[in-house]
């Protein structure tokens, strides 16, 4: 068994996740903010599509943006940056495929959060930056962490959409999941099955993790609430 | 209630029965007037254009069993064509397949008139197996490797020497894909098989080393002629893999089976002589075979 697969698996759900945290956690907070119902529900259900659709899905707008030949592509291109068939292009897969998990995750969080506090921030004055970061975000730890461990275990995952536009380059962009379609195409039966121990293992430690958290998280609610 | 149901029903069903035997009849008989009204048109024709040769049209019908990268060229192109000159000949019971399936089916009760393989394994063991005659084995195209790139690509690569050059490379992955295979053999005959293995990316099958390369994703890809061919409009070729960095070329070979209708004979002994012609090697080089 080659280790790099692994490797690149590792290093892209890492850097994926920094990028689904933040943007996953913003466009929550954007969405829970936003007053027109109408608006809301549709860039709700937008941003939930990819979670639904297959990664093929995805795959093909984000070819469809980023192609060489689309206007996108040809834009980085001339500055000399190509996107499709490079290592970068694995974080993009998995950071729209991981990217709803995130976000609804944050947005379910951000629910459950009781408007008193806020309004009670608000009424001391404090600006909405302050009452996001001081308030919001803190008392939906346990949520924003579950839903990152959830999209970075999705990152981890990612197939369909890598494959399509990040090829499946040997030391470059070939991740686990890759590594096991290879192998079983090529009938390496036992070479596919390390990959899928590493994969199962590793899924299985850190949703492990996503339960410890929300257990913790339920049982620190309830314990606060307890004292209330 | 179920009782008077049922006699109603019985009516009913004898006049659907009537009805049916009705339409048979006269399907029977629309079909034999249609058989006399051609046997009538055919004898006014003749009366009416006495310059014609008294050739009788060829008759018959010619099962294919076929690979099915020969499918689209045999039912756009080849039997259009040959049927254009033989009217009277027909195709039914024609079947494209992976030449390995069609192998197993003709081994297995199957009975086409023409067996065209993809490769000459599967003609080697029909021929082994006592279903086709070795001496009506024609070893009649070569599907090869084509070095492709996308219409719109500047790339500096000009043939399979200089693959090393290109950015990106897409080839089928030699562990599946057998263009893939072709592939690393003719590179690694070439000696540049490590440097491109390093780099390339390896698709899953040979169509998506096509699309990968129409989409520019890659700069250069390793496919059939024939693939090339299929998307001529997004994709050119910029060499053939050179002669003898296969040892063994795709070949497909084609034969009639030793099990033919009298009937059939002489159609299918025409539509071979058909497939040898100038008119096929045409059709078959528009596809990107090479006429052997």
């Amino acid at each position: 068994m080659v280790i790099e697969p692994i490797l690149i698996s590792l290093k892209t759900a890492s850097v994926a996740i920094l990028f689904t945290f933040v943007i996953g956690t913003f466009l929550a907070y954007v969405v829970f903010k936003m007053k027109n119902g109408v608006i809301k529900s549709v860039v709700d259900t937008i941003l939930t599509l990819p979670l639904v659709l297959p990664p093929t899905v995805a795959g093909f707008f984000l070819l469809y943006i980023f192609g060489v030949y689309r206007p996108l592509g040809r834009l980085l291109g001339y500055i000399g940056i190509k996107i499709v068939f490079s290592w970068p292009a694995t974080v993009l897969a998995a950071v729209v495929i991981a990217l709803p998990l995130m976000y609804r995750s944050a947005k379910g969080a951000f629910q459950q959060v009781d408007p008193i506090y806020m309004q009670a921030a608000r009424t001391i004055g404090m600006s909405n930056v302050h009452i996001a970061f001081r308030i919001l975000f803190p008392l939906s730890g346990p949520g924003l962490a579950s839903g990152g461990i959830l999209a970075f275990s999705r990152g981890l995952g990612e197939f369909g959409a890598t494959a399509m536009i990040a090829g499946n380059i040997a030391g470059v962009t070939r991740t686990m999941p890759l590594a096991i379609y290879s192998a079983v195409s090529g009938g390496n039966m036992e070479l596919a099955y390390s990959y899928v121990v590493v994969l199962v293992l590793i899924s299985f430690i850190f949703v492990w993790g996503l339960n410890y958290v929300t257990e913790h998280g339920s049982n620190k609610r309830r314990a606060s609430s307890d004292q209330d | 209630m179920l009782k008077l149901k049922k006699n109603k029903l019985m009516p009913i069903l004898i006049i659907a029965l009537a009805l049916m035997m009705a339409m048979f009849g006269a399907c029977g008989d629309s079909s034999s007037s249609a058989s006399s009204a051609s046997s009538d048109g055919a004898t006014s024709s003749e009366t009416a254009e006495p310059d014609e040769p008294e050739v009788p049209a060829i008759t018959g019908n010619v099962a294919i069993a076929a690979a099915a990268s020969l499918e689209k060229t045999f039912t756009e192109k080849l039997i259009p064509a040959f049927t254009a000159a033989n009217p009277e000949v027909t195709f039914d019971g024609s079947t494209y397949d992976s030449s390995g399936k069609l192998q197993e089916q003709i081994e297995g009760g199957l009975e086409p008139a023409i067996f065209f393989s993809a490769a000459t394994k599967q003609m080697t063991a029909l021929v082994e197996g006592g279903f086709i005659d070795a001496a009506s084995v024609t070893n009649l195209l070569e599907n090869q490797l084509a070095l492709i790139t996308s219409v719109s690509s500047d790339t500096t690569v000009t043939g399979f020497e200089d693959i090393t050059n290109a950015k990106s490379i897409a080839i089928g992955d030699p562990a599946s894909v057998p263009a893939g295979q072709y592939a690393q053999e003719a590179l690694t005959s070439l000696g540049s098989w490590d440097k491109v293995s390093a780099s390339a990316s390896l698709g899953t099958n040979v169509t998506e080393v096509l699309n990968q390369v129409a989409e520019g994703s890659a700069e250069v890809g390793i496919v059939y002629a024939t693939d090339a061919a299929g998307l001529a409009d997004k994709v050119k070729v910029l060499a053939i893999a050179p002669d003898g960095s296969l040892e063994k070329p795709v070949i497909y070979p084609v034969a009639a089976l030793i099990k033919i209708s009298d009937a059939d004979q002489e159609a299918v002994a025409a539509f071979i002589d058909f497939l040898k012609g100038s008119e096929a090697k045409a059709i078959f080089e528009a596809a990107g075979f090479k006429v052997l």
